[in-house]
């Protein structure tokens, strides 16, 4: 695995529909300078930036990295941006990461941001190339089809959909950074919205969010403040038209999975995770992702998920920070998964944070669920 | 009987409109909004009274006589909508009577804002005044049109044209649809059937060579009921399912028809519903849809 390496800061912007008051270049510098501020350090101590966005057509700048170099501090320093769709914000911590691991910067920036008020994501996700017919409207008209199949396979009751919905925002109320605060969420609320893609609700679907998250990575001897030691990154694709491919559960997410376990030494992530932030943008992907991601055996991810085991006092809590399902500027938000792992084993998640954690597992998926980033942080030194 | 009311038009005015002195204070005001500048006039408690007043409100003691310049920007404290403007109004659209907190100053003049709708008006909006060309400006608050809101957004217009081309694999495919036929391609390592026709394997990577003919029946594998409407796709609700062609190994999205859409099964049995020959183009659209074809449903 290379070199150590820690979190030392961690800056996120509030996320909201609408940052009217800061072109994008505001968006990212507010992270980062928050990031920095954590770290105790300014631009001058920093080597390189890493920097994520999922596709350009959401706001339409072609190489937005190019014009946020001068806003990020990153003039005469290598920068880099990373695309991997909506998982990107995890790969942009893992290619930092992997900087400091492989010993080629002590301290390196990582951005991700998306200004998602600028176009429209359905929009932007659904080109309709000629040739073709124009079927899948949005992420929401291509994930339907295999969360209705993954309620086959499992035979989930209808209503699994809906406590993760509502369990996601109660957590967003705690959370001073999330989009969606909606008080008094609860079932009835979520069941009375309409069908936009059956079988996913609108309030079980993330929101559109204009955001920007950023942290500091250290190697081992630049370490201030207090960190949350990196224990194991992994990250895996496949295509999107392999025969045989599992939609539901991805070959890429069950080896990406094994990799990081496997370097952090965990052998049943149920128990030995403390809390887990994972990219669950509708809101049936939290049971298909315990299942892929090996916290309850297959088919009986829902029953985990029912019996509360995923909620803020449960055994082990998914999402305490609202989720992708309570803030989603979709370049970001694998980032902030990451950002808010290391939040909580740096015992600095605020009112959200689970007691006593000291592992947690970030992850993030894109593309087809064809893109899976993840990390394993700990409070202690691995 | 009664009879019909007297009534009578009757209006008064003085000839001309009245002359009305302004004093210093009140004339300094003037004279700087006809130069294109706002001032205020500052009280012996050190506010910034704008528009200025001669005396105090508070103490009734004169003002100091100290002008000072604010604005030219400033913040909306509170507004009223006019959506029906009178003959009178400052502007012949709907717009805002609002109160203005110009910058530096501690009172708020009331003005029009022209703003695009009630919505885009809030407490804190930020506005500059539109000001009348100089030769018009006779010393009036109307020397201010209205205010309007600071520059905050811009539209930018992105179009990029492309001229797209089908490549081979997909070509080959959309002349066997224009033909009537599912053209598949069996990579011979994997012993897998992938359709659409593709030239390369995404599991091995191998050039795919061996076409194969599939009929136009398959299974629904998995679909979704789609309502959120999009102008570039069918009208809600429809269904767009996965449906594996027999076989094939890869199951191909496609629109569903001749059923309602609460009647759509994983594991119904399908066929493929053909534009008449005579229409067809080297296109999917030659595929109106995918039809129940009545057998028992497949177990999945």
């Amino acid at each position: 695995m290379g070199n150590r390496c820690a979190v030392i800061g961690v800056g996120q912007t509030r996320y909201q529909t609408k940052r009217r008051d800061v072109s994008i270049a505001g968006l990212v510098r507010e992270a980062a300078l928050r990031a920095l501020e954590d770290a105790g350090l300014t631009f001058k101590d920093i080597d390189a930036v890493v920097i994520g966005k999922a596709p350009d057509l959401f706001e339409g700048v072609m190489m937005p990295e190019a014009y946020l170099a001068d806003a990020l501090g990153a003039a005469g320093k290598p920068m880099t941006r990373v695309h991997t769709a909506g998982s990107v914000g995890g790969s942009t911590a893992l290619v930092g990461a992997s900087l400091i691991q492989g010993g080629v910067h002590d301290r390196v920036l990582v951005v991700a941001f998306e200004k998602q008020s600028e176009s429209n994501a359905t929009w932007a996700l659904s080109t309709h190339l000629p040739f073709s017919a124009s079927l899948v409207v949005g992420a929401g008209g291509y994930f339907a089809p295999h969360i209705r199949e993954y309620m086959r396979r499992s035979g989930a009751p209808d209503h699994i959909g809906t406590l993760v919905a509502v369990k996601d925002r109660q957590n967003a109320l705690k959370n001073p950074y999330a989009h969606l605060k909606i008080p008094g969420i609860n079932r009835q609320m979520v069941e009375s919205t309409p069908m936009l893609w059956e079988p996913i609700r609108y309030l079980e679907t993330c929101p559109s969010s204009d955001g920007a998250c950023a942290m500091v990575l250290a190697s081992e001897d630049k370490v201030t403040g207090t960190p949350a030691w990196v224990h194991g990154t992994a990250m895996r694709s496949e295509p999107m038209a392999r025969a045989d491919r599992d939609t539901v559960s991805p070959q890429a997410g069950k080896d990406c999975a094994a990799d990081v376990y496997r370097q952090a030494g965990i052998t049943d992530p149920r128990r030995e995770i403390d809390v887990a932030e994972v990219y669950v943008p509708f809101s049936w992907y939290e049971p298909m992702w315990l299942e892929n991601l090996g916290f309850a055996a297959e088919g009986e991810g829902w029953k985990v998920t029912e019996a509360g085991s995923t909620a803020l006092d449960g055994d082990i809590p998914w999402n305490a920070s609202g989720g992708v399902l309570s803030s989603n500027p979709i370049g970001a938000s694998g980032l902030i998964r990451f950002a808010e792992a290391a939040q909580q084993v740096r015992g600095m998640a605020g009112e959200h944070q689970v007691d006593g954690a000291r592992t947690a597992l970030g992850h993030a998926y894109g593309g087809g669920a064809q893109f899976f980033a993840m990390w394993i942080v700990g409070a202690h030194k691995p | 009987m009664p009879s019909e009311p007297l009534v009578a038009e009757h209006a008064l005015e003085f000839p001309g409109g009245y002359t009305r002195t302004t004093g210093p204070v009140i004339g300094r005001f003037l004279t700087e909004l006809r130069d294109g500048r706002v001032v205020g006039v500052r009280t012996t408690e050190g506010r910034v009274l704008v528009p200025p007043l001669e005396y105090e409100p508070e103490t009734g003691e004169p003002v100091t006589g100290e002008f000072v310049e604010v604005g030219p920007a400033g913040t909306v404290m509170s507004w009223a909508w006019v959506d029906a403007p009178r003959k009178d109004h400052p502007l012949d659209r709907p717009f805002a009577w609002a109160l203005i907190k110009l910058d530096g100053a501690d009172t708020a003049l009331v003005h029009a804002v022209g703003a695009d709708g009630a919505k885009a008006m809030h407490p804190g909006l930020r506005v500059r005044p539109r000001w009348k060309p100089v030769a018009d400006r006779i010393g009036h608050i109307t020397d201010i049109s209205c205010f309007v809101p600071e520059v905050t957004a811009i539209v930018s217009p992105i179009r990029t044209e492309y001229r797209v081309r089908p490549g081979r694999s997909l070509g080959r495919f959309l002349e066997g649809v224009r033909d009537g036929v599912f053209l598949g391609g069996r990579c011979t390592r994997c012993d897998k059937v992938y359709v659409p026709f593709r030239t390369s394997c995404p599991e091995c990577g191998s050039t795919i060579s061996e076409e194969v003919e599939l009929p136009d029946t398959g299974t629904v594998t998995t679909f979704a009921i789609n309502n959120l409407p999009d102008p570039r796709a069918p009208e809600v609700p429809f269904v767009s399912a996965y449906i594996l062609l027999d076989g094939a190994d890869v199951p191909m999205i496609a629109l569903m028809g001749d059923v309602p859409v609460r009647e759509v099964r994983q594991g119904m049995r399908v066929r493929a519903v053909w534009a008449p020959p005579e229409e067809r183009t080297l296109s999917m659209a030659n595929i109106r849809w995918f039809a129940p074809t009545g057998e028992p449903d497949v177990e999945l």
